[in-house]
């Protein structure tokens, strides 16, 4: 063997190493660092949670807190086959009372148990959901005309600024009163308890989008505002064809931003109002005192992490399919 | 005969804090029809205002501009403009783009089958048939500019206004883009306005030369007319004599009569800078 195929088998080896260690390197960013920091945490957590007596035990560990989680989803089940068989019943007293008496008007009434962990979730995202969409729906056609209009932004700037950091819990009970004074029916098509949070979540929701999408639209190019200018366009068109589109990687700034300030303050205002959702989930087991309650709340904490954590990405996923700035929707 | 467009005698006078600041003196040009004109001059000359007065982006603040006998008073695509930043609109494709400019100026001359053909037309004549389906991220500079100028082209303007529509551009690509825009220049024989730093690109392309002194109060010092035959080919006037004493007589304007002694302003591109997202929430 010649020193030449000598040396380039040794490049060879070299090379082969090379993209080795660049696989590893790879495999090592995206799942064995973040595998090894939550095992990291992990440990900590189960080691302090020891060390932490407290009136109602010891500090739930990670062990306690996932059987917790399979008793919460035990009981959620429980309580279905509950609401089945309240159903079932209902069913058929009112099917023999009809064979009885024709005439009789059969009633169905809702079954009223108690809501699991489970249906606390849907609520919460339902809230959350609702009370976004209907910022949104406010926010951008606000932020869109004071970005085009410099005098109303100036007259109207105070006032948010000056809104902007309220806390909205600190808005909660005036919602409350207002929404228990002017939503009175008989017959409602929404809870008051619901419509209380949803409006907390969509008043902090608002700011950051009016802000965010009005400083997009205020800084439109000026060579783009040109070329709307040499056509002509009239002034809809102007804002449907350029506005609009140009300041959507703002406004989903404001968007992402908004969300996750509203699924914090939802929980929050959930456990003042205790109007229903997570934060009444996590209020009642305080309340309780039992001791498996610790680690019931610490399943929320996780839980209601988990969640802020997907409706950020689910924003995200959502921009990078509208917007045409791929750069700013980096996953 | 009458001329097309009649620059009339414009001053330009923009208010600033230190008072007025005269931009432009008493600039009067006449421009014939199928004419190509090049506006050359050191930096901060004046030469994109009176481009911007032209297009009606800006009003002279006193004479005026009178096309085809009309006096233009706001901007309008009869007076098309390719900006030096190709202004693409980036969420559009390339076909997108010139689809928006002809929607909005042949709304009631043609039909959806019309528009299509004609928007393909354009294109094909910037050779940029291959990538109408491109977002202007996809594409190179000087197919962006290609596009731009496709756009311009499209909206069948009385007159072409460009502003350094190559000034971004490397050497090479630019001097693509001096034979593409001849090639359509020798089919189409358009009115056209074009402002230039290169003065290889005003003596290959114009048929007169308007050089521009300085400013404050720049106002048109010499006009140069380019007899030379067209079809024109660079490579045949490399070692033309009469195209290197046109090119002679332009620099000698430039770097002798205009010499600039106070250092060089920043260019246009280099004043861009976007204002940071996360600072103002």
């Amino acid at each position: 063997m010649s020193i030449v195929t000598l040396a380039n088998k040794a490049t060879n080896n070299v090379g082969i190493a090379n993209s080795l260690q660049h696989i590893l390197t790879k495999y090592l960013n995206v799942f064995i660092a973040p595998f090894l920091g939550i095992l990291f945490f992990l440990g900590i957590w189960s080691i302090a949670a020891q060390n932490i007596q407290t009136s109602l035990g010891v500090f739930p560990g990670p062990s306690a807190v996932l059987t917790q989680f399979s008793s919460l989803y035990e009981e959620h089940l429980a309580e279905r086959d509950k609401a089945d068989a309240f159903y079932e019943r209902q069913e058929k007293r009112n099917a023999a009372r009809v064979a009885q008496d024709p005439n009789y008007v059969a009633k169905v009434r809702k079954y009223t148990g108690k809501e699991t962990f489970l249906d606390q979730i849907i609520t919460s995202l339902i809230t959350v959901m609702s009370g976004f969409i209907l910022a949104t729906v406010i926010a951008i056609p606000l932020g869109i005309t004071l970005g085009l209009s410099k005098i109303l932004n100036t007259a109207i700037n105070p006032i948010i600024q000056i809104f902007k950091p309220v806390s909205p819990l600190a808005w909660l009970p005036l919602v409350t009163m207002v929404v228990s004074a002017t939503y009175v029916s008989d017959d409602p098509f929404f809870a008051k308890s619901f419509l209380n949070s949803m409006i907390t979540v969509t008043l902090c929701c608002l700011w950051p989008m009016v802000i965010n999408t009005s400083i997009g639209v205020a800084a439109l190019d000026q060579d783009l505002l040109n070329v709307s200018k040499v056509l002509r366009l009239p002034a809809l068109t102007h804002v449907r064809k350029i506005i609009i589109p140009s300041s959507i990687p703002m406004m989903f700034t404001g968007m992402r931003l908004s969300l996750g300030i509203a699924w914090m303050v939802l929980i929050a205002a959930e456990m003042l109002a205790q109007s229903p959702g997570l934060g009444k989930f996590v209020w009642d087991e305080f309340q309780n005192g039992s001791s498996e309650s610790l680690s019931r709340i610490m399943a929320a904490v996780l839980v209601i992490g988990f969640i802020g954590f997907l409706l950020d990405r689910a924003m995200l996923y959502l921009q990078r399919l509208v917007s045409w700035d791929k750069s700013n929707a980096a996953l | 005969m009458n001329p097309i467009l009649d620059i009339s005698h414009i001053d330009m006078v923009f208010p600033t804090p230190k008072g007025d600041f005269t931009a432009l003196k008493d600039v009067n040009l006449q421009i014939n029809k199928g004419e190509y004109i090049s506006l050359i001059g050191h930096s901060g000359c004046g030469k994109s205002t009176v481009l911007n007065i032209v297009a009606g982006l800006h009003q002279a603040t006193s004479g005026g501009v009178i096309l085809n006998g009309a006096e233009v008073k706001e901007p309008g695509p009869e007076r098309a403009v390719v900006f030096q930043n190709h202004s693409l609109l980036p969420w559009l494709t390339a076909y997108q783009n010139v689809e928006l400019a002809v929607k909005q100026v042949f709304a009631k001359k043609m039909n959806k089958k019309e528009m299509q053909e004609w928007i393909e037309y354009n294109l094909t004549l910037v050779h940029m048939d291959h990538a109408m389906e491109k977002r202007p991220d996809e594409i190179s500079g000087g197919m962006k500019q290609r596009v731009g100028i496709a756009r311009a082209l499209a909206m069948q303007p009385e007159i072409l206004l460009m502003d350094e529509p190559f000034g971004a551009l490397d050497a090479l690509t630019r001097a693509h883009m001096q034979d593409s825009l001849m090639e359509i220049q020798a089919e189409l024989n358009n009115t056209v306005i074009m402002i230039t730093h290169d003065v290889d690109e005003a003596v290959l392309l114009s048929d007169r030369i308007i050089m521009m002194t300085n400013g404050p109060e720049a106002t048109i010092g010499e006009i140069l007319e380019i007899d030379l035959d067209r079809p024109r080919s660079r490579l045949d006037l490399a070692k033309d004599e009469k195209y290197n004493r046109y090119r002679a007589q332009v620099l000698e304007f430039l770097y002798k009569k205009q010499r600039k002694v106070e250092p060089m302003r920043k260019s246009k591109t280099e004043n861009k800078v976007k204002t940071p997202i996360t600072s103002n929430l």
